[in-house]
């Protein structure tokens, strides 16, 4: 054998080695990232859970319930007064027809949930996570003289409406999150699960 | 009555039995020859049998704290979760969670004189053949505070859960009882009885059922015994379908790497050669 | 071509940039591609490369595993139940840190043996020899301390029996036993301090250890089956006339024994994890139970020669009783090979010059050595209690005779370059 050969034999050698062993070094940091997804532990602790919203009045808020996958859950009997709110001052929203705003399709709605009086949502706010503050009443407050109700955060200064819709130039980016809920009957609210499409 | 209705009044009655007794369950030493038993992971359908037969007769006092409902669906062939919740899950639990017996700790204590213990890796303390002739063995004992005792586990401080399906076992010697009954014992396989009928009436611990006083023939309840035991083995070790299955790949990835790796040090080692 | 120059100059530039920040070029050199090992290495001086890898493979699975595992009474067992059922690749993780232990001790003695035969442990290189003792304590130690860790039955009653050998020293060892323990009996404050130990201090003291015990043997040189110096022949360079570069010599025939050894390795973690209750024992699938006992209490294999030598020790000699001669002589039996430096007074290193006494007392101490591997998983009895008497006199006799037998024996010349 020349000593050419042996040198591109060596190249080659070296190169499917290298390559192979760095495929291996990937493959074997697999299941350590892996492991660090939710375990199944952590998949039973936020699995569905249902609501009685049986003795919810109008304008009450329910929660923060730990329902969904473990996050505070918000959810708001809203008045026909607040409802009609909903349709107006659209032009104050940042995504008022929620288009990149997270919410399964039965909620891509003006509501933004499957009753209209009933709204469900995920009390983090898509800015950095903080959990609003609820605000039901329309009344002037310390963070807005024209308050028409809604959610109010704490940390970052961000608005929502009681659709979960943010307002325009202030730091959350979309209006909050609506998690997977539907009725098992007039008074039961299922909360994690889409159900049978309605 | 529903088969629920059934298991709370069966884990009554037991209690109400045995309050007072206070048995301490102690393992002891056993010379009972056992009836080979490989489990056999790929047999589906026993697994199934075995897990429903398990919450059926066991799981009412004996838990499984380590492992999930969900798991044992969806590894026991995919099983749908509505369908396990209604055939398998009795108690208000939910799919995601550990299958726990009804009974609660201080209950059992009190009537049994120790919590059953958790089984889920009973297979792996023990083995699956144990548990399988543990099912098998027990037999009619007056002086046992449940009238029962098993040859595997002398002294079992625990009534026979599966009389019913079994019937009654009872211990004799052989030569006054008709041979041709020993070839459908379900606790004893051929080579036994072959030496058995070698050794005439001088043993007197062999096991010889009742006729007819079981729900389930002896090959029904063999197969019974020996799904339960496939289930607990399952049960010690989930994972082990998915490991072995993993190390094919890895083993055969790192033949490929150890062939690259061996030729490139034989092409350099052929400068020191030369020296 | 312009644009390769352009950037072949560019990388030049930034290397030169770091190596006068950071000596990583001349370090590179120093330590591997001019570091000269001798050329007749065999495959017994691959194992302390393999022992390189174990180290990093448990202490990458032993993070992992930590970040999952609880180390309360009440929560130990579970967790680590948890970690095998409901993290994905958990029972990955946990059955490679679990069979890691194993594969450590597998490689370490193989390693020391190396040493034996070749004689390693001679001068020049005593404090490396001392530095791989160090090394090889210390591991015991972590591999006690780990073993409690799951609270299984074995594990409780295990540690129960070693840290009651503590028991033995006369006068203050009951309470230095209380004091190790921080309670009456094994207890959740037990578990916290081997807790403790096992994944944060005694880790650190092993990297600290393992870091000396390469910069001394880059220091002195690697010995070889011939067991001469290489630095005694040099070129007009400086460089041994039978030195290779380790670089890549030495690292592309270190990655073959590396690749075979993780073959070995995952045949046991995916197909005998238990490795027939050797390396995980049936009673730890039992949460410890401090009320009984499991039937048969044995240490996990990589123990067991020392533990056959403890109770090898069954009666009263010198005013001595026998529980504390059984730590004598244990505690004698684990540190006696650091005295080999100054136990060996043969003309030559390596077991192909030395005389028949050598190579009879080395096979008979590796027979010994099975031997009570073998007799500490039995349970006692007479005969098995006898035999471990005989074999623990041969044991000793490799290394107290040695100074006599090395002394007068015939020895072959040793040649002037190695063999290769």
């Amino acid at each position: 054998m020349s000593e050419d050969t042996v040198n591109t034999n060596r190249r080659y050698l070296l190169l499917a080695t290298t390559g192979v062993a760095a495929v291996g070094a990937v493959g074997a940091a697999i299941p350590f990232v892996q492991s660090w997804q939710p375990s199944a532990r952590a998949r039973a602790l936020g699995a569905p859970i249902k609501v009685n919203i049986g003795k919810l009045s109008p304008g009450e808020l329910l929660g923060p319930l730990p329902a969904w996958r473990g996050q505070p859950i918000f959810v708001i009997k809203r008045t026909p007064d607040a409802l009609a709110i909903l349709e107006n001052e659209l032009e104050k929203l940042a995504d008022p027809n929620s288009l990149d705003s997270d919410q399964p399709e039965y909620a891509e709605n003006l509501h933004r949930s499957r009753n209209p009086e009933i709204g469900v949502y995920l009390g983090l706010c898509t800015h950095l996570g903080c959990s609003p503050k609820y605000y039901g009443a329309v009344q002037p407050e310390a963070f807005e003289s024209n308050w028409k109700g809604g959610f109010f955060c704490p940390c970052h200064g961000s608005k929502f409406d009681l659709a979960g819709r943010v307002e325009k130039n202030l730091p959350a980016p979309t209006n909050l999150t609506v998690p997977p809920h539907y009725y098992e009957s007039d008074t039961t609210l299922v909360i994690g699960l889409d159900g049978q499409v309605a | 009555m529903n088969i629920r209705a059934l298991r709370a009044v069966r884990v009554v009655a037991i209690g109400v039995l045995t309050l007072g007794f206070g048995v301490p369950i102690l393992a002891a030493d056993s010379d009972w020859i056992m009836k080979p038993m490989s489990p056999d992971l790929d047999n589906t359908a026993s697994l199934q049998r075995g897990a429903n037969l398990y919450v059926n007769f066991c799981l009412g006092c004996h838990s499984l704290e380590h492992q999930r409902y969900e798991r044992t669906a969806d590894d026991l062939g995919e099983i749908p979760h509505e369908l396990m919740k209604a055939n398998v899950i009795f108690t208000d639990q939910k799919i995601g969670e550990h299958m726990q017996s009804s009974m609660s700790k201080e209950d059992a204590k009190k009537w049994f004189g120790a919590a059953p213990p958790d089984l889920t890796m009973v297979t792996r303390v023990r083995s699956p053949e144990w548990v399988y002739n543990f099912l098998l063995t027990f037999y009619e004992d007056p002086s046992r505070p449940f009238g029962v005792n098993n040859k595997v586990f002398p002294n079992v401080g625990m009534p026979h859960a599966m009389l019913t399906l079994q019937g009654i076992q009872e211990e004799v010697c052989f030569g006054n009882r008709p041979i041709d009954l020993l070839d459908v014992q379900p606790a004893l396989d051929q080579d036994r009885v072959e030496s058995i009928k070698d050794g005439g009436d001088e043993n007197c611990s062999e096991l010889s059922l009742i006729l007819g006083s079981g729900m389930f023939s002896n090959e029904e309840y063999d197969q019974a015994a020996f799904d339960i035991a496939n289930f607990l083995h399952y049960v010690g070790d989930p994972t082990r379908a998915e490991r072995e299955a993993l190390g094919k790949y890895v083993i055969g990835f790192l033949l490929i790497l150890l062939v690259l790796a061996y030729f490139l040090n034989r092409n350099y080692w052929t400068d020191v050669k030369k020296n | 071509m312009s644009e390769v120059t352009e950037k072949g100059r560019l990388v030049s530039r930034a290397m030169q940039w770091i190596d006068d920040r950071l000596p990583i070029t001349s370090t590179f050199k120093e330590h591997a591609s001019e570091y000269y090992a001798p050329k007749n290495f065999n495959v017994w001086y691959a194992m302390g490369a393999l022992a390189l890898v174990v180290l990093v493979i448990q202490i990458l699975t032993g993070i992992w595993l930590t970040m999952a595992y609880v180390p309360t009474a009440e929560g130990a067992f579970a967790s680590v139940e948890y970690i095998m059922r409901d993290i994905d690749f958990g029972y990955l993780i946990r059955y490679i840190h679990s069979t890691g232990a194993s594969a450590f001790f597998v490689v370490v003695y193989l390693h020391m043996f190396r040493g034996f035969a070749y004689g390693s442990y001679r001068k020049p290189r005593e404090l490396l020899w001392l530095i791989g003792m160090a090394i090889y304590l210390v591991l015991m130690a972590e591999g006690f301390f780990g073993y409690l860790l799951p609270w299984g039955n074995m594990s409780y009653w295990g540690a129960q029996v070693i840290v009651s050998l503590i028991g033995a020293i006369p006068y203050f060892g009951p309470d230095l036993m209380e004091w190790v323990r921080g309670d009456f009996v094994m207890s959740g404050i037990t578990l916290n301090r081997f807790f403790a130990l096992h994944v944060v201090a005694l880790p650190l003291a092993l990297v600290g250890l393992v870091f000396l015990h390469i910069v001394a043997l880059h220091h002195v040189g690697s010995s070889n089956p011939d067991g001469i110096e290489i630095k005694a022949s040099k070129d007009e360079n400086g460089v041994p006339l039978d030195g290779i570069p380790f670089h890549p010599y030495y690292s592309t025939k270190d990655f073959v024994a590396i690749v075979v050894f993780l073959i070995l390795f995952c045949a046991v973690v995916f197909y005998a994890p238990e490795m027939g209750g050797y390396f995980i024992e049936k009673p730890n699938f039992e949460e410890a139970n401090p009320l009984a006992t499991p039937e048969h209490i044995a240490p996990v294999w990589y123990y067991t020669p020392f533990y056959a030598m403890l109770r090898a020790a069954t009666f009263p000699f010198l005013g001595i009783d026998a529980k504390f001669w059984g730590l004598i002589i244990m505690a004698g039996a684990i540190l006696i090979p650091a005295a080999l430096p100054w136990l060996d007074r043969s003309k030559v290193s390596s077991m192909r010059y030395k005389g028949w006494f050598s190579k009879i007392a080395l096979m008979n101490f590796v027979v010994a050595f099975l031997v009570l591997g073998y007799l500490g998983t039995i349970p006692p009895s007479p005969i098995a209690t006898a035999t471990a008497q005989i074999m623990t006199l041969v044991y000793f006799g490799y290394f107290v005779l040695m100074p006599w037998y090395t002394a007068i024996e015939k020895t072959k010349p040793a040649p002037e370059r190695v063999t290769h």
